[in-house]
């Protein structure tokens, strides 16, 4: 059923570097407005007020995640939105490839530049974190996984009703970075006016970055089983409804 | 039960393509209307018609990428839309328009599609040459030119040694020499004992390639047979064109039985009649009235006459 996974994941891969701004605007770019932003902040303060700021402790490693993560899934919706356009995802389907193979094979390569992405930044960012700071990789990791699995689905309900591949990035842009905006990525939840609070109650975006923000101090799994379950549900409810209206032409 | 059990048995080679009152809309449009044909075994067998006419739709039901929604279709004894995986193992399809990925180069193409089957591949590297992509098989897919891109399609179409091979437009958009070269792989296609079906709205196309067409209009299929028995069944019309400063030469062509017209200027005659012997009683009739020529030729109709006449309208319209 997964035959021809691997060697088209490779090409996707392949293909996504050759783009010219493939690797630069996705995996570089970040690390280098890390950079320069940790450098900025980094001189203001002395190191022991680094280690206890809680913007540059908490805050600022959950937004560049997040902020990746969207930018990596709007990707993802431009990506298909193209092949449907280009005829591509037809072509593909005319061979005894499953269509689900063709799907997970873009997620897979999303995970991995987003992997590569954070892996790039952790080493960046090694130097603003003394040592002593206690960091959670691999629960922060694992949780930016499921994170980016729940906002991925959402990209492909996206992706499944764009009418053409110009609108597909404004479309999800417009649509993903205001979720951000109002799930206490930012400012806290308590600000919000209560329409506000309560639209965000019901955004995955809410609970991937309560989790985020838990798995990054050190939380234990089980604090966080609501935002598990509601990332599940999000998952769920939004492959299941792109299933129905997905279109591969 | 199928529904082929009341159709007549195939006398001479068995159809590995069967169609039977296919339809198919999109909202209220009907793009195809009870289309029903057969294609045998080892030929070159085209679905001809202008753009719109239900071309693609009916390749793409038989491919198993669109569901009709009436009539039944058996390709290789398989339902396309509840078998799609076995069949797509077993044919090859390119697709009109298509396209890749803009960076993937020639040979990762090849290699792809070659590992996507469950049967034994051909040698992508043969297969490569015998297209004349071995040198472009680091290029990536949007530096090659139209030809080499269907000569692409073609050898993904090719990869998996198919046993019916479809081809939907394939030299739409081609200049007249790489248009030669595909029709000579198309009969290479062909040698080596595979079934072709193809869809074209290039009368020339048809009427070189194929062993058999179907004449598709609105939906609809008007008639089927091979190009040379369509052009004898509806055109049976002969036409002579010649040359002469004979001065009452009008009058002994008049005179030839099933000759129905001679118009002509002071340079050219045009005799116009019907059935097989007309070019030969113009000839006799030249001999027995000493009739001095200057040019002489024969004008036979064609399949764009054909579609002409039963369509109403040039297939260009």
């Amino acid at each position: 059923m997964m035959r021809g996974l691997w060697k088209l994941t490779w090409i996707e891969i392949k293909v996504f570097l050759r783009e010219p701004m493939g690797a630069f605007g996705t995996i570089l770019f970040p690390v280098i407005i890390f950079l320069v932003v940790g450098r900025v902040v980094g001189r203001r303060m002395d190191p022991s007020a680094l280690a206890s700021s809680s913007f540059i402790r908490v805050g600022w490693p959950v937004i560049v995640s997040l902020i990746i993560v969207i930018s990596t899934v709007l990707s993802l919706v431009t990506i298909i939105s193209i092949y449907r356009e280009g005829g591509i995802l037809k072509r593909l389907r005319a061979t005894p490839l499953r269509p689900q193979t063709i799907l997970t094979a873009h997620v897979i390569v999303k995970l991995l530049l987003t992997a590569a992405t954070m892996v790039l930044l952790v080493l960046a960012g090694k130097r603003y974190y003394p040592t002593g700071v206690q960091l959670h990789f691999v629960s922060f990791t694992v949780a930016l996984v499921i994170s980016t699995c729940a906002i991925l689905s959402i990209g492909f309900l996206i992706a499944s009703m764009v009418p053409t591949a110009r609108f597909a990035q404004p479309i999800g842009a417009a649509i993903l970075y205001p979720m951000l905006t109002i799930s206490g990525l930012f400012f806290p939840l308590a600000v919000l006016p209560p329409f506000l609070r309560a639209v965000s109650r019901v955004l995955p975006t809410t609970y991937a970055v309560s989790l985020l923000d838990g798995m990054w101090v050190g939380d234990p799994w089980f604090a966080h089983v609501g935002d598990l379950a509601a990332l599940a549900i999000a998952f769920a409810v939004c492959i299941a409804l792109s299933a129905k209206v997905f279109r591969w032409e | 039960m199928s529904v082929f059990e009341t159709l007549p048995l195939p006398t001479t080679t068995h159809p590995v393509i069967r169609v039977s009152g296919v339809r198919k809309t999109y909202g209220t449009t009907v793009a195809v209307d009870d289309v029903s044909f057969d294609v045998n075994d080892g030929e070159i067998f085209g679905l001809i018609g202008p753009n719109g006419a239900g071309k693609t739709t009916t390749m793409e039901c038989i491919e198993g990428l669109r569901r009709p929604d009436r009539g039944a279709i058996s390709v290789l004894g398989m339902d396309p839309v509840r078998d799609v995986y076995q069949l797509q193992d077993r044919i090859g399809v390119q697709l009109q328009q298509a396209q890749l990925q803009k960076r993937i180069k020639v040979w990762e193409a090849v290699d792809l599609w070659a590992s996507l089957y469950k049967k034994k591949t051909v040698d992508a590297n043969r297969l490569l040459d015998q297209l004349g992509l071995t040198e472009k098989r680091n290029s990536w897919f949007m530096n090659l030119s139209g030809g080499q891109k269907q000569r692409l399609f073609i050898a993904l179409a090719l990869i998996n040694d198919p046993e019916v091979v479809f081809l939907d437009e394939l030299t739409t958009g081609l200049d007249p020499q790489a248009r030669r070269a595909i029709w000579d792989l198309v009969r290479g296609i062909r040698e080596r004992g595979k079934t072709v079906f193809l869809t074209t709205h290039l009368m020339e196309e048809a009427e070189r390639l194929c062993d058999r067409v179907a004449i598709i209009e609105h939906g609809r299929i008007i008639d089927i047979d091979s190009p040379e028995n369509l052009v004898k069944r509806h055109c049976p019309e002969r036409s002579v064109v010649l040359a002469t400063q004979h001065p009452s030469a009008a009058e002994h062509f008049r005179a030839i039985p099933h000759v129905q017209e001679v118009v002509g200027n002071e340079l050219h005659l045009t005799i116009r009649g019907c059935g097989d012997n007309l070019v030969t009683d113009v000839i006799r009739c030249l001999s027995a009235n000493q009739i001095a020529v200057s040019d002489f030729r024969t004008v036979l109709p064609n399949l764009e006459d054909v579609f002409l006449k039963l369509t109403g309208h040039s297939i260009r319209d």
